[in-house]
């Protein structure tokens, strides 16, 4: 059992080093996260009302497609170099490897996101019951997405990039899309938001549950 | 049973078994569809609200019927090929995502067609529509994913994957769209809700869900045909048929 949390452990500082050596990555998926929420108003104006309408919905696609891009990330060198071959040769079961290396995405490029979009809604000047909400749908949310999009990454590495990752990925995270904006809108209008947010709750629990199952599937698909 | 389900995997039994099935498959589908077709269109009454326009439902409903269960065709086949790895069940697999895509896009460009008179708008943000789409992204997902693999069988294990991820996250979907745009819009147009519907209404829907089925075995037969000829190219039987 203490092997098992060692490895996983060891696994995910490896990446957490890996990321804090080599910035650029995760910078750049920040800086574009920042960009595509201040193009939103460019398109729609800057009437004010609007903006508060729509910032929480803008803030959320953004985190969606940043996301989407991310995700390669934590996969892609470690596939190129045979990192993840030596790792599903090895005797640990590939459920904890994925496990390891889903939450070292999370933390690397997730956690800073929503950080920096509790910023954003500041500057927008969000109020601030809506950004408690959109700050919990974020935290509840992120991980669904880190979760359901490595089990494409690893199917998808080295196939055909980014664009067909994110038509896998897109379709299904649309229930978190939905119930973080329901959730985020009732805050608006000082309704109550505990349904939604528990239904977010329960869906990263199955998520936690059965997608470092399927990534390892994934993995081993990939591998054979 | 698992020596049968070796026995029925094996490419050769399968290729001889369903050219004389898909003969009378196709015999069924063809007199369902003329009846189907001659009853829908020109014996039941035209509604006493929608009038004609109506009729299309006997194109639509029973393509929109086929589009959810291709899809559990797709996983439940998806997941044969993950768990016993027969060859057969891949080429099910592959063969139904291109039909049930087709299935879902019928249903749903017959449904905009259907919403232009009835509705006013082609597209309409209903629970149905949108996760009807939804369903439609899915199967151009496992398409993209699938034909993106150089070997086969990894393309086809991979797909397993989304299609078995898909069933899951089909109810997810389809229950947060429903609340989403409950929530939103109010109660919308369900034409199913509609008081039931009379007997020569139904009886050509019937048929014509009959005809639509053995539709999609007949044409499923027939890209299995030709995926184990692809993929059988060296065999022995092959080559002695093809030489014929």
């Amino acid at each position: 059992m203490f092997e098992y949390i060692n490895i996983f452990c060891t696994l995910l500082k490896r990446d957490l080093v890996i990321a804090i050596r080599d910035k650029t990555d995760f910078i750049n998926s920040l800086t574009f996260f920042v960009i595509i929420i201040f193009l939103f108003p460019l398109t729609y104006g800057t009437d004010s009302e609007l903006i508060m309408k729509f910032t929480p919905g803008m803030i959320w696609i953004s985190a969606l497609l940043a996301t989407c891009l991310s995700l390669e990330g934590v996969f892609r060198s470690d596939f190129e170099d045979g990192t993840i071959e030596q790792l599903t040769l090895s005797r640990y079961p590939l459920t904890l490897i994925s496990s390891a290396k889903i939450m070292a995405h999370w933390i690397i490029y997730s956690a800073p996101l929503i950080v920096i979009s509790l910023f954003m809604s500041l500057i927008l000047s969000l109020p601030t019951n809506v950004i408690m909400v959109l700050f919990i749908t974020l935290l509840l949310g992120t991980p669904i997405l880190s979760l359901i999009g490595s089990i494409m990454v690893v199917l998808t590495v080295g196939l055909r990039g980014s664009m067909l990752l994110s038509l896998l990925i897109l379709p299904l995270s649309m229930p978190i899309l939905i119930f973080s904006i329901l959730a985020i809108n009732n805050a608006a209008i000082n309704q109550s938001t505990s349904a939604e947010i528990y239904f977010l709750g329960g869906m990263l629990v199955l998520a936690i549950t059965l997608a470092p199952i399927a990534t390892a599937a994934a993995l081993r698909v990939r591998m054979s | 049973m698992y020596r049968w389900i070796q026995q029925f995997g094996s490419p050769k039994y399968f290729y001889d078994i369903s050219l004389v099935v898909s003969k009378w498959i196709g015999v069924i589908c063809l007199i369902c569809f003329i009846a189907g077709l001659y009853g829908g269109l020109v014996i039941a009454p035209p509604d006493y609200q929608q009038g004609d326009s109506y009729r299309i439902i006997y194109i639509h409903v029973p393509a929109s019927w086929m589009s959810l269960f291709v899809y559990m065709i797709l996983a439940i086949s998806g997941a044969i090929t993950l768990i016993w790895r027969i060859k057969i069940a891949d080429f099910v697999a592959r063969s139904s995502a291109i039909i049930g895509a087709s299935f879902t896009f019928l249903a749903l460009a017959t449904g905009a067609i259907w919403g232009k008179p009835m509705w006013g708008t082609y597209w309409v943000w209903d629970a149905r529509l949108t996760s009807e789409l939804i369903l439609l992204f899915l199967y151009l997902g496992y398409i993209a994913l699938q034909s993106s693999f150089e070997d086969r069988r990894v393309g086809a294990r991979a797909g397993a994957i989304l299609a078995l991820i898909g069933v899951i996250n089909i109810p997810i979907i389809h229950y947060s769209v429903e609340w989403w745009s409950t929530l939103h819009q109010g109660p919308t147009i369900s034409k199913l809700d509609a008081p039931s519907i009379h007997y020569s209404m139904l009886i050509p829907l019937l048929l014509m869900a009959i005809a639509y089925k053995t539709f999609y075995i007949y044409t499923l037969l027939i890209n299995i045909r030709s995926e184990i000829i692809e993929s059988e190219y060296n065999a022995t039987w092959v080559k002695k048929m093809i030489g014929d």
